[in-house]
């Protein structure tokens, strides 16, 4: 079987596989989501009060101390082994909250390590998060633009 | 004609295997040689520890045979990293010729059958052939960090972390021990499946063609044997492999089985099953080989499947041709 006849028969074929995929469940899947994602924010919230109150601070030193405090519990709880465990229980919730990005940066950091603290930690310790510095930053810009011409 | 024959029966003597802590819970765990409860084994990186797997079934494959070192004449192994390391490295242990194979999940087949012909045609009178895989290394290489919070998607597989070794010897005129009488090389098949979380879908046709061609060669129906036992196709492989047959006129149902479907308790997020070259090794050698040796199985038919992508080819977006590769192992009767 060749040209046409091949393409009409994979694409049969596939058609056949997708009709076994499980259906996806999306309002499961949001639900947890949504349980856990806002659970961090909330953390995120305490931790914003207790600065606010306790230590005094405000703007974007407040900020900035939050991020870096989520940044920290989120490394830490990945290095304990612990986050990849909430993130296949919440996908998304656990993926898109700035733990998450400590997370893509530091579970390939981990990983690499047997392979040197330069070419193996240091090196590919952005495969997972340099796309989304990359596209970001370009989303950015282009938002930037656009709202400098408005 | 696909099929090539063993006249003069090179024997299975002995197997060795080894099981990571999630296989011995399974299916396998009563019947292998060593079961470990750390996946590491005692070594620093994944790598290691697999190495070390693969190298102790081959040890134990040859010690169980009640042999020594000085008396194999050729190690014929592969594996899943980039330039069978494993294999390669685990040889180095050893003091005996080396022969690097790769047939991604299909390797125990392909090795088996090389090695059984070798012996076959009096080259060599004892040869170890053996595989192994670890789910660490393999998703690190194929897939993402461990420890990065991603779900897996429920046609996913599990990479078995294992290893099984079988010494094939000439034994003359004795009949004890279980013969290779058979084998059939597989085409490289591709059904365009470019989903690389969908193994079984797409090894099943590869799997379908080598099985058809065996039955045509040998002129056999599938049910002269008593099981027919598949690599890795996993639960839904496994049921798209029962379809493609049976749209063909050959029924399998009743007496067919897949390694990666009964290797795990399926409790966490294995979902179709085991995968990898380690799967059909581990399964097979300890499991399998041991209901054949007990005579509850006389004639099996091991088709292992193998999904012969890489990172670089899925990520240009290439589909995933697959190869099957069918071993006959007989008890004489």
């Amino acid at each position: 079987m060749t040209g046409k006849n091949r393409e009409n028969y994979n694409k049969n074929y596939i058609a056949y596989v997708n009709s076994f995929d499980p259906p996806t469940q999306h309002f499961k899947n949001c639900f947890r989501a949504f349980l856990v994602g806002g659970f961090i924010c909330c953390i995120g919230q305490f931790i914003r009060i207790v600065y606010e109150k306790v230590f005094g601070l405000y703007g974007d030193e407040l900020a900035g101390l939050v991020s870096v405090t989520l940044i920290f519990l989120g490394t830490l709880l990945t290095g304990l082994g612990v986050y990849d465990r909430i993130g296949r229980y919440a996908g998304a919730g656990s993926i898109v909250p700035i733990t998450g990005f400590a997370n893509s940066v530091c579970s390939p950091a981990i990983e690499f390590k047997t392979e040197g603290l330069v070419y193996g930690l240091a090196a590919k310790m952005f495969v997972v998060a340099g796309p989304i510095i990359v596209y970001g930053v370009l989303a950015g810009t282009a938002v930037g633009l656009i709202y400098l011409f408005l | 004609m696909q099929t090539i024959f063993f006249n003069n029966k090179p024997k299975i003597v002995a197997t060795g295997t080894i099981a990571g802590p999630k296989e011995s819970a399974g299916v396998v765990g009563r019947y292998v040689d060593k079961t470990l409860t750390d996946d590491m084994y005692g070594e620093t990186t994944y790598e290691k520890a697999e190495c070390k797997m693969l190298s102790y079934a081959i040890a134990q494959a040859i010690q169980n045979a009640g042999l020594t070192e000085q008396d194999v004449d050729l190690l014929i192994s592969g594996d899943l990293l980039n330039q069978i390391i494993s294999a390669s490295f685990a040889a180095r242990d050893f003091d005996f010729p080396f022969l690097g194979v790769y047939g991604a999940c299909s390797t125990m087949a392909e090795s088996m059958a090389v090695g059984a012909a070798f012996v076959n045609a009096g080259y060599h009178k004892k040869v170890v052939a053996a595989t192994g895989s670890h789910f660490s290394s393999a998703e690190r290489q194929y897939r993402y960090p461990l420890e990065l919070g991603t779900t897996r998607p429920p046609q996913s597989q599990w990479t078995v972390t294992g290893a099984g070794g079988v010494l094939i010897a000439d034994m003359g005129a004795s009949n004890g021990y279980p013969a290779i009488t058979a084998a059939t090389f597989g085409r490289v098949v591709d059904y365009g499946i470019t989903d690389v979380n969908n193994m079984g879908a797409a090894m099943a046709p590869a799997c379908m063609d080598v099985l058809l061609n065996h039955l045509r060669d040998t002129g056999r129906k599938a049910r002269d044997y008593d099981l027919i036992v598949t690599g890795d196709l996993g639960a839904l492989g496994s049921r798209i492999l029962k379809d493609l047959t049976w749209e063909k006129g050959v029924d399998i149902q009743p007496n067919h089985v897949d390694c990666g479907e009964i290797v795990y308790n399926v409790i966490e997020d294995e979902f179709q099953g085991g995968s990898g070259a380690g799967c059909s090794a581990l399964v097979f050698n300890a499991y399998i080989m041991d209901k054949i040796k007990k005579r509850e199985l006389n004639r099996v038919l091991f088709v292992a499947t193998g999904a012969l992508l890489s990172t670089v080819s899925s990520g240009q977006g290439e589909s995933i041709p697959c190869i099957a590769h069918a071993v006959v192992i007989e008890n004489e009767v």
